[in-house]
């Protein structure tokens, strides 16, 4: 593999990462959609199959735990700072986690990567340019999945009895963290439901561009669970079969 | 959205900020420009390189575990700079004020490229920076500066001399060793920023008069009047 395939972009000159035996498989789509679920079920699929698989989430690694955490409590963050912590916390994952991992032949399946994170950026008015050359020293993924659902078909699985009495007893405890994933800093409508609602619009607009722009595998998420796995499956297993 | 560091700021403000390695002298400077600026009664605000409560804990509690890797080191204080310039900078800026930086966006260019991060990626990192009005460069040898340091103290700080890189065992070698690498670092900055670049081996007061020179010429078009966002709805408000 040539040099400038393994970085996004200006990469990490410090680290030889020519020796990466493992693969590095994300699956991306916004918030309910069901990645989650899914890559439960791919992770044991693919260790039934011998293969060692570790998972990795966006957010929250040892380091940066406790500075969003605060940060996000006090309210008090600007755009930059917001979008910073994450990529700080990105970067310790991204050397403390993923790249062991691949080193060691592990199949690295990422719910979520810097793509949330461009989308989330450039909705809270960064530069694209911007926020892709700041992560530019993120690793290049083998394949990325992107669970496509439009914004109908989104709304019934996010806004149900559940988690409408989750949400009203998680903000009173004040527990609720998904004041900042719902977009609600953004004042995007009066309240939670219009501004969820245009939050997630521009998210699945972003991210509709990245995916034509990115050569993203598109996978319709409105389908069920069972057909969307099979198709995960698929090209998982191309992508295996590819080297 | 541009990048706000290769264009002049909106603001009514001067922002002036000082650079150098340790024991170029920079504080000194910085400080006697604002002890003559206040004399002459401008509204000044100072303010240092990494004092914010954000991050700082988070940086700490990372040096000591070895957590940090270059990359994150160098992401956290732009994080820790992000959160200072909405609260510190900007505002004294729109409020017309002149705000003195000791160490600035460029301190992280020289130190985190020597820490081994790309130079291209640290300058986008920080794009979002205001650039200064006048930046000035306190340009001194690496024997001077450590001639300075050791008057003051008797040992160098662990991260002053770079220890951490493992560069030498001895911290006056391993000082000499960083810093200069440091110093070609600037040398670089210096002339891609066009900041002013003071001979700082030459006495105190002879380096403050070709400051306040290149201040003065400054003053003349700073007209001190603090920045208003909606005219019209101030106004509607009065009526």
């Amino acid at each position: 593999m040539k040099k400038h395939d393994l970085f996004f972009g200006h990469g990490l000159p410090y680290i030889d990462a020519n020796d990466l035996l493992g693969k590095l498989i994300v699956i991306e789509g916004t918030d309910g959609v069901g990645r989650t679920t899914q890559i439960e079920n791919i992770k044991s699929w693919l260790e039934i199959l011998g293969y060692g698989v570790i998972t990795t989430g966006w957010t929250r690694s040892r380091l940066m735990k406790m500075a969003i955490d605060r940060a996000k409590a006090g309210h008090s963050l600007n755009m930059h700072t917001y979008i910073l912590l994450y990529v700080a916390d990105f970067a310790d994952r991204l050397e403390n986690e993923i790249i062991p991992a691949l080193k060691s032949g592990f199949i690295v399946l990422a719910d979520r990567y810097i793509y949330t994170a461009f989308a989330r950026s450039v909705v809270r008015g960064a530069r694209r340019e911007w926020i892709q050359q700041v992560y530019g020293f993120a690793l290049n993924p083998d394949a990325v999945l992107y669970m496509k659902i439009d914004i109908e078909d989104l709304i019934p699985r996010v806004i149900n009895s559940e988690t409408l009495m989750e949400r009203y007893w998680a903000n009173q405890s004040g527990l609720g963290m998904d004041y900042w994933e719902s977009g609600m800093d953004l004042k995007l409508g009066d309240d939670f439901y219009d501004s969820f609602v245009e939050y997630q619009r521009r998210l699945l607009q972003e991210f509709e561009l990245m995916a034509r722009e990115m050569n993203f595998y598109v996978v319709d998420a409105s389908k069920s669970f069972e057909e969307i796995n099979r198709e995960l499956k698929n090209i998982i297993l191309k992508v295996l079969e590819n080297g | 959205m541009p990048n706000h560091l290769r264009q002049r700021h909106p603001y009514p403000g001067l922002l002036i900020i000082v650079e150098g390695i340790d024991g170029s002298g920079k504080s000194t400077q910085l400080q006697l420009v604002q002890r003559w600026l206040m004399n002459l009664n401008y509204k000044v605000f100072f303010t240092e390189w990494n004092s914010s409560a954000l991050v700082n804990d988070t940086i700490r509690r990372g040096k000591k575990k070895n957590l940090l890797t270059p990359t994150t080191f160098s992401i956290l204080h732009a994080t820790d700079f992000a959160d200072r310039l909405m609260h510190l900078i900007i505002p004294p800026l729109k409020a017309g004020m002149i705000v003195l930086a000791d160490r600035y966006v460029y301190t992280a260019f020289s130190r985190d490229v020597v820490r081994g991060v790309n130079a291209d990626w640290v300058r986008e990192l920080y794009s979002f920076a205001v650039r200064p009005d006048i930046a000035f460069y306190f340009k001194v040898p690496i024997d001077v500066s450590l001639k300075r340091i050791l008057t003051g103290r008797a040992k160098l700080k662990f991260h002053e001399a770079g220890m951490d890189l493992g560069l030498h065992t001895d911290p006056v070698e391993s000082f000499k060793l960083f810093q200069g690498k440091i110093l070609l670092e600037y040398d670089k900055i210096a002339s891609e920023f066009g900041m002013n670049v003071i001979d700082a081996i030459q006495p105190i007061h002879d380096q403050q008069r070709i400051v306040r020179e290149v201040v003065t010429n400054k003053l003349s078009d700073y007209v001190p009047l603090p920045y208003i966002a909606n005219p019209s709805e101030v106004h509607h408000e009065k009526a």
